[in-house]
């Protein structure tokens, strides 16, 4: 009996180490998976909009994702979404599809963006007008520097945004 | 130490340290087998070896295939397709035993599923075969990552962002899945190394598993019939193997085997050197660009059924259509509330429900296949509907069933 305690003892000992190891583990695990430093650096680009066209859609890379820089036309809805540089009203958001990630296209005669995967729209806003894309695309952190655009950093007109809940 | 007398033979010599005329008589001459099953119950066999096919093919692949996203594309298709010699037949003979692999599997679940063999005794079964199932597609989608081509890396995208859990958002969750912003370097790096060791290891731990399921239930057989086991092979020991409803695994039932798997090896080598690009998706022979989208993303046959029950609902609903999806099949032998143990042909109504289901499954299949407008996203709708009717009926159908 005593000698069946004194095992039970040892067992609850080296339960206890080997639940504080896997623990350890579990941290060691959790942080070898997240992205490398050289991976998080990479997530500064700067765009010159001053030879912007306008309905002409540039698309830039950032952080690998597709960004979509799109000059508006007067005859465009104005947005609360609109970047603006200048006198220019600009379209910019991350070009993946809020449903399932894919680049939607975009078709400068009826200026709006067809995703084809499923079939989602998106206005010049980037608005999102026909499912099943359930929120418009994503504008990323940015920064206006004169006729310059700095994406990965969060300026004032972006801290707005992001206050009025619309960078999203 | 125990006491060795000096062995006559290699065999004797093993025998002696291994025990091995023992494993044999429990695992194969006294592994017994009921005499009333038709070819179908030879597709354990079936997937058995197009798994070793996979295991050897795979191991050849392996010693040129780069693991870096410069690197993979030029490495599937110019180093092992033009440089290797005979690169082409291990990268045929992979592809289309991967895609095979799978009808196989749909042919084994849908013979449980008509014979009632998930049923009480044998729902363990069941369960380690679905597990092996979806290892089994976990397998195949980290393997269609590796050659690095448009598909690969947009299903790798598509399929990853489902992690976000809709409009939970958890895109930090993502992120930390793929080790970078989209899928990158870290992601192919994972994806090779669940593919390479992780799940076959996962796998063949599972075919242990579902192999010792049947140990105590025994393989069910055409009739759904109650066999004592113990009495039948003490007849078939006995000499009167005629009577007994039993036969040995080896060498009686093992020659029924051999002779569907050799049927099936000459249709999957008419696969691999006629017709082995229906394995390979065109649009996966274009390089991972990860600024263009192609305009149709579908994926490889076997997962069209699923992918099709997630793609007519808006994004929640359609997530969690598609989850259900993936995990129904499990409770199979719990929502089936018959006592019956028999083929679905006599068991009235689940007939029914058996050959809607298997119809229902086709019609998803071809619609996740063709483009998501007008009438297939109709048919697509109440095909998923039609597939999430029939579980839920499949209780109260059952519950009454008449004693066969």
């Amino acid at each position: 009996m005593a000698e069946n305690s004194r095992r039970d003892f040892m067992g609850k000992v080296f339960g206890g180490w080997a639940a504080l190891g896997g623990l350890g583990v579990l941290y060691a695990a959790k942080k070898t998976w997240d992205p490398l430093p050289s991976v998080k650096a990479a997530g500064f680009t700067t765009v010159d909009l001053s030879a912007a066209e306008p309905n002409v859609l540039n698309i830039e890379k950032w952080r690998g994702k597709p960004i979509f820089i799109l000059k508006k036309t007067p005859d465009m809805e104005k947005s609360d979404r609109d970047v603006i540089v200048g006198k220019d009203r600009f379209m910019v958001a991350i070009g993946l599809c809020t449903h399932l990630g894919c680049i939607p296209a975009y078709r400068p005669d009826k200026k709006d963006f067809l995703c084809a995967c499923h079939g989602g729209m998106f206005d010049t806003s980037g608005d999102n007008i026909k499912p099943p894309p359930p929120s418009p695309l994503v504008i990323p952190p940015f920064k206006v520097d004169g006729t310059k655009l700095v994406l990965g950093e969060e300026g004032p007109q972006y801290k707005k945004m992001k206050e009025a809940g619309i960078t999203a | 130490m125990a006491h060795f007398e000096k062995a006559n033979s290699l065999h004797e010599w093993l025998d002696q340290r291994l025990a091995i005329d023992t494993l044999e008589r429990v695992l194969a001459k006294e592994y017994w087998i009921p005499k009333n099953i038709n070819f179908l119950w030879a597709m354990g066999m079936v997937l058995a070896f197009t798994f070793g096919i996979l295991l050897v093919s795979g191991i050849f692949l392996l010693m040129y295939y780069q693991p870096n996203v410069e690197l993979a594309f030029d490495s599937v298709n110019y180093t092992i397709m033009r440089e290797v010699e005979f690169g082409w037949l291990w990268r045929h003979v992979h592809a289309v035993a991967a895609s095979v692999v799978f009808l196989i599997i749909y042919i084994h679940m849908f013979t449980g599923i008509y014979y009632g063999s998930y049923k009480k005794g044998r729902e363990m079964i069941w369960i380690s075969g679905m597990l092996l199932f979806v290892t089994f597609s976990a397998e195949a989608f980290s393997g269609y990552m590796l050659p690095w081509g448009q598909m690969s890396y947009w299903a790798g995208m598509v399929i990853t962002n489902l992690f976000s859990l809709g409009s939970l958002e958890l895109n930090g969750l993502v992120e930390w899945i793929r080790g970078d912003y989209v899928p990158g370097q870290a992601f192919l790096d994972r994806f090779f190394m669940l593919h390479v060791l992780l799940l076959p290891l996962a796998i063949l731990g599972l075919i242990g598993l579902h192999f010792g399921t049947l140990r105590i239930p025994h393989v069910n057989n055409q009739d759904g019939e109650e066999i004592d086991f113990e009495a039948e092979a003490a007849k078939y020991k006995a000499g009167n193997k005629r009577e007994a409803k039993v036969i040995s695994f080896k060498p009686d039932f093992l020659s029924k085997d051999m002779f569907v798997l050799s049927v099936f090896l000459i249709f999957f080598f008419y696969l691999v050197f006629w017709h082995y690009s229906f394995a390979m998706d065109p649009i996966n022979f274009d390089p991972a660009d990860p600024m263009k989208t192609p305009p149709h993303i579908y994926p490889e046959w076997y997962f069209l059924w699923s992918y099709e029950i997630l793609r007519p609902f808006p994004k929640d609903p359609g997530l969690v259509a598609f989850g259900i999806a993936q995990v129904i099949f499990f409770l199979l032998p719990f929502l089936d509330r018959s006592p019956n143990v028999a083929p679905a042909a006599r068991r009235g109504k689940f007939n029914i429900w058996f050959w809607t289901m298997l119809v229902d499954v086709i019609v998803l299949t071809i619609m996740g296949k063709l483009p998501p407008e007008g009438i297939y996203s109709t048919i697509g709708l109440v095909a998923t509907i039609v597939f999430f009717a029939l579980w839920i009926s499949l209780p109260f159908i059952t519950k009454n069933e008449k004693a066969v």
